[in-house]
């Protein structure tokens, strides 16, 4: 038998004992393990993806569908496919709308395509659906009964608008949500001064999450430093300290701080007392950008404590004896021997911090009066009172292409292996 | 400058607790003298490390005065003291190359870009390790670590240098070559050093001076010879290498010698070191080697008989246990020489010593 297996090393592929191949009897063993290993994050794997995966590329997908005005005017659709977009298109067109005009209010579809134009073109909505409770008795021309019920289907822009509209698919919530519009020759330009609105937020987004991510490194750091070297007895207690906020509602946290930080509230109150601030100089400190950075560094700080805490815990006490017993006084030695051991800790905590911030909703809705607003804030709008779940979609894809783009600068900067979150 | 007779290192009635309850260290008297190789030797929480930490700065002397060079330093900090210290994990920087760690000690101390190079090649050569300068600390291995570690404590010319138990975690035989190592570094640059230890043969191999510590007080300093060889106490004589104990009590005085007459054997003339007063019990102490099987008659003073109850053949000597005086843990180390006694389990032997290898101790009862 082991004659035959050394003869088999020379002669070639490698046999078993029983003379079948030994890569083909290796994975027959491995088989089963693979088997059981899959079947282990199975479950796991489904439920990520049915309540995470799948509603973030329904979300995606949802940012650049465009089927209301497609599917419900199809005749215009096909009459606006090879018009040049010159001028006003020919009677054809102005047919075909007035029998998907029709078509539409017979289906009720005429509210859904009235509204979806309107984001496009505004004031769209009253011409459509107003036309479309006449179209039923219109007669040919219809070019000139359409103008005669409303001046705008004269005009090139509305035309122009439909037949972007058309296509199945289209950019235009993600050009909105960078406060960019087609104009009538189907250019992209910047919004009008007095619409433009969601690069501002963009940006007062990042800068929010960079302020919190900072205040939490400078509150968190000598937090954590206490916590990875005090005696055990005391750590605990500061340890339960740190946790004690998780385990409070966060609603109940956040309207704590509008008791404090109110006009008429506990700080401004004591200010007032110790005779610091004057009674007419109370300052605002919430229901504004401040408000927002407080609360949210507050409710966010464990989430940087802990990940420097995992990380200073490691780094033996004898690192910074030998610092010092070479002869650095203990500043060098901190800065020069142990805060750069840190560094996997400052980054897995502030990139956690920070994309948690940037997509945070709850604590500046209720403190952030209108200052302190978030992108989050306006997404959840244009979910709940708008409606216009396309533009909502896009806001948050270019938030999640964000997010995702930092995760690569950090990974490429610091490495990802370098984080460590507990 | 002080007188270089002074002793470099003086610990005057130093006490130390950590707890306001326990004395850890109890009134150390201690002088180290310039270029000298002291080991702390003793077992774990005998007092060695914290000695050794109030001596780097880590720890305060809760009471009495150490002094560096003649000038009381329990007021100094441990980055003024310009003490240089190996540690037991050899604490290298990690985000540091192996020469920005040598280079490290230089550059606080604002020395120019030049002279440190030099500097840190020729530490790096000291430890043979001229190649490894731009590699990380966890590139290195144990040994190789080490070397660095005790090139770092060493580059800025300190004139003492600590190393707590810094072979500890190297095997045995990297253990043993490090060793010599260490000790050639130490003659050849005349650096006095402090050791600290829990490993007496390492002790043993390097030391000029030992220093036995337990139980917070030193119980005996003294060369490595004489440690062996005359052991001051029965903790110096159980702790240092193997030893043979017999429990007695004192019968007889005469002189520097004395008589004790041991439980379940009978009276053996023993050399008085430590032993108390007629009727007082005491152990006696008596090195395996320094044992005889089957002696001439008339050659020793003490003899008797015993059975041998096993015999391990280690090469260079057998090692034979003999049930003497009713003890059956006694131990006879039997060179394999030319012409030595042929044992067989079970014989009946006789075994004889002197007096003056037989030391009559205090009584140690273990911690």
């Amino acid at each position: 038998m082991s004659d035959q297996v050394t003869a088999a090393a020379y002669a070639g592929p490698v046999l078993a004992a029983d003379g079948t191949l030994l890569k083909d009897r290796l994975n027959k063993t491995m088989r089963r393990r693979k088997l059981i290993a899959a079947g282990l994050v199975l479950p796991l794997g489904a439920f990520v993806f049915i309540t995470f995966m799948f509603p973030i590329i329904l979300m995606l997908y949802r940012s650049v569908d465009n089927p209301v005005v497609h599917d419900n005017m199809p005749q215009t659709v096909a009459a606006l496919e090879y018009w040049d977009g010159q001028g006003i298109p020919g009677e054809e067109a102005f047919a075909a709308m007035v029998a998907d005009l029709v078509q539409a209010r017979k289906s009720k579809e005429i509210g859904r395509v009235a509204t979806r134009l309107n984001f496009e073109m505004s004031g769209v909505r009253s011409v459509l659906t107003g036309t479309a409770r006449k179209a039923k008795n219109m007669k040919a021309p219809f070019k000139d009964a359409l103008i005669a019920a409303n001046d705008l289907w004269g005009e090139r822009e509305l035309w122009v608008t439909i037949k972007r509209m058309a296509k199945p698919f289209t950019a235009s919530q993600y050009l909105a949500a960078v406060d960019m519009r087609f104009d009538i020759d189907n250019n992209m330009v910047m919004q009008d001064e007095d619409r433009q609105i969601y690069v501002t937020i963009f940006g007062r987004t990042l800068w929010i999450s960079l302020l919190v991510s900072v205040m939490c490194l400078l509150l968190g750091y000598p937090v954590a430093y206490l916590l990875a070297t005090l005696p055990l007895k005391y750590s605990n207690l500061l340890m339960i300290m740190v946790l004690l906020p998780f385990w409070t509602s966060l609603l109940v946290r956040t309207t704590s701080w509008i008791v404090l930080l109110q006009t008429n509230g506990v700080i401004n109150d004591l200010m007032v007392w110790t005779g610091i601030i004057s009674e007419e100089g109370r300052i605002q400190m919430i229901y504004n950008q401040m408000g927002t950075v407080i609360a949210m560094t507050h409710i966010l700080l464990p989430f940087m404590v802990l990940p420097l805490y995992s990380v200073m815990k490691t780094i033996p006490p004898s690192y910074m004896r030998a610092a010092l017993s070479l002869g650095a006084n203990p500043v060098t030695s901190f800065v020069r021997v142990y805060a750069p051991q840190t560094v996997p800790g400052i980054g897995a905590g502030s990139l956690l911090v920070f994309i948690l911030s940037i997509g945070y909703y709850i604590t500046p809705a209720l403190v952030g009066g209108r200052t302190g607003q978030m992108i989050s804030n306006f997404i959840a709008f244009h979910m709940q009172k708008s409606l216009n779940w396309g533009l909502a979609a896009a806001l948050g894809g270019i938030l999640l292409v964000g997010v995702l783009f930092l995760y690569w600068a950090y990974s490429k900067i610091v490495g990802v292996d370098n984080m460590k979150l507990g | 400058m002080a007188n270089p007779d002074d002793p470099l290192v003086r610990f005057i009635e130093v006490q130390k607790s950590y707890d306001g309850e326990i004395l850890v260290v109890k009134n150390l008297n201690l002088d180290i003298a310039r270029g000298e190789f002291l080991t702390m030797l003793g077992p774990s929480g005998s007092g060695k490390t914290t000695c050794l930490m109030m001596l780097a700065g880590f720890e305060p002397a809760t009471h009495g005065e150490i002094t560096l060079d003649g000038t009381s330093i329990n007021n100094l900090a441990p980055h003024k003291r310009g003490i240089g210290m190996v540690f037991q994990n050899y604490a290298l920087f990690p985000h540091m190359t192996v020469a920005e760690n040598l280079a490290f000690p230089l550059e606080v101390r604002k020395m120019g870009k030049s002279d440190i190079e030099a500097k840190v090649k020729r530490a790096l050569d000291m430890v043979q390790l001229g190649d490894f300068g731009h590699r990380r600390p966890a590139q290195l291995s144990g040994g190789q670590q080490q070397r660095v570690a005790v090139a770092r404590a060493l580059v800025f010319d300190p004139e003492l240098v600590l190393m707590d138990e810094p072979l500890g975690a190297l095997d045995k035989q990297l253990r043993e070559q490090m060793q010599y190592e260490i000790k050639h570094i130490h003659e050849s640059l005349g650096v006095t050093v402090v050791y600290v230890t829990h490993d007496q043969s390492e002790a043993l191999t390097m030391s000029n001076r030992v220093a036995v510590f337990n139980d917070g007080v030193i119980q005996q300093l003294a060369p490595p010879d004489e440690l062996y060889e005359k052991p001051n106490n029965a903790f110096v004589a159980q702790f240092i290498g193997e030893n043979n104990k017999l429990m007695g009590k004192v019968t007889a005085m005469n002189g520097k010698n004395c008589t004790v007459e041991v439980d379940g054997g009978g009276p053996v003339q023993a050399f008085n070191v430590k032993a108390g007063a007629v009727g007082e019990a005491a152990s006696l102490s008596l090195r395996p080697e320094r044992v005889e099987i089957n002696p001439p008659d008339g050659k020793y003073p003490n003899v008797f008989n015993g059975k041998v109850e096993e015999l391990i053949y280690l090469g260079d000597h057998i090692r034979s246990r003999v049930n003497v005086c009713g003890h059956d843990d006694f131990i006879v180390k039997v060179p394999n020489a030319t012409g030595h006694p042929q044992l067989s389990k079970g014989s009946d032997v006789r075994v004889g010593w002197t007096v003056e290898d037989c030391r009559a101790l205090d009584v140690y009862e273990g911690p």
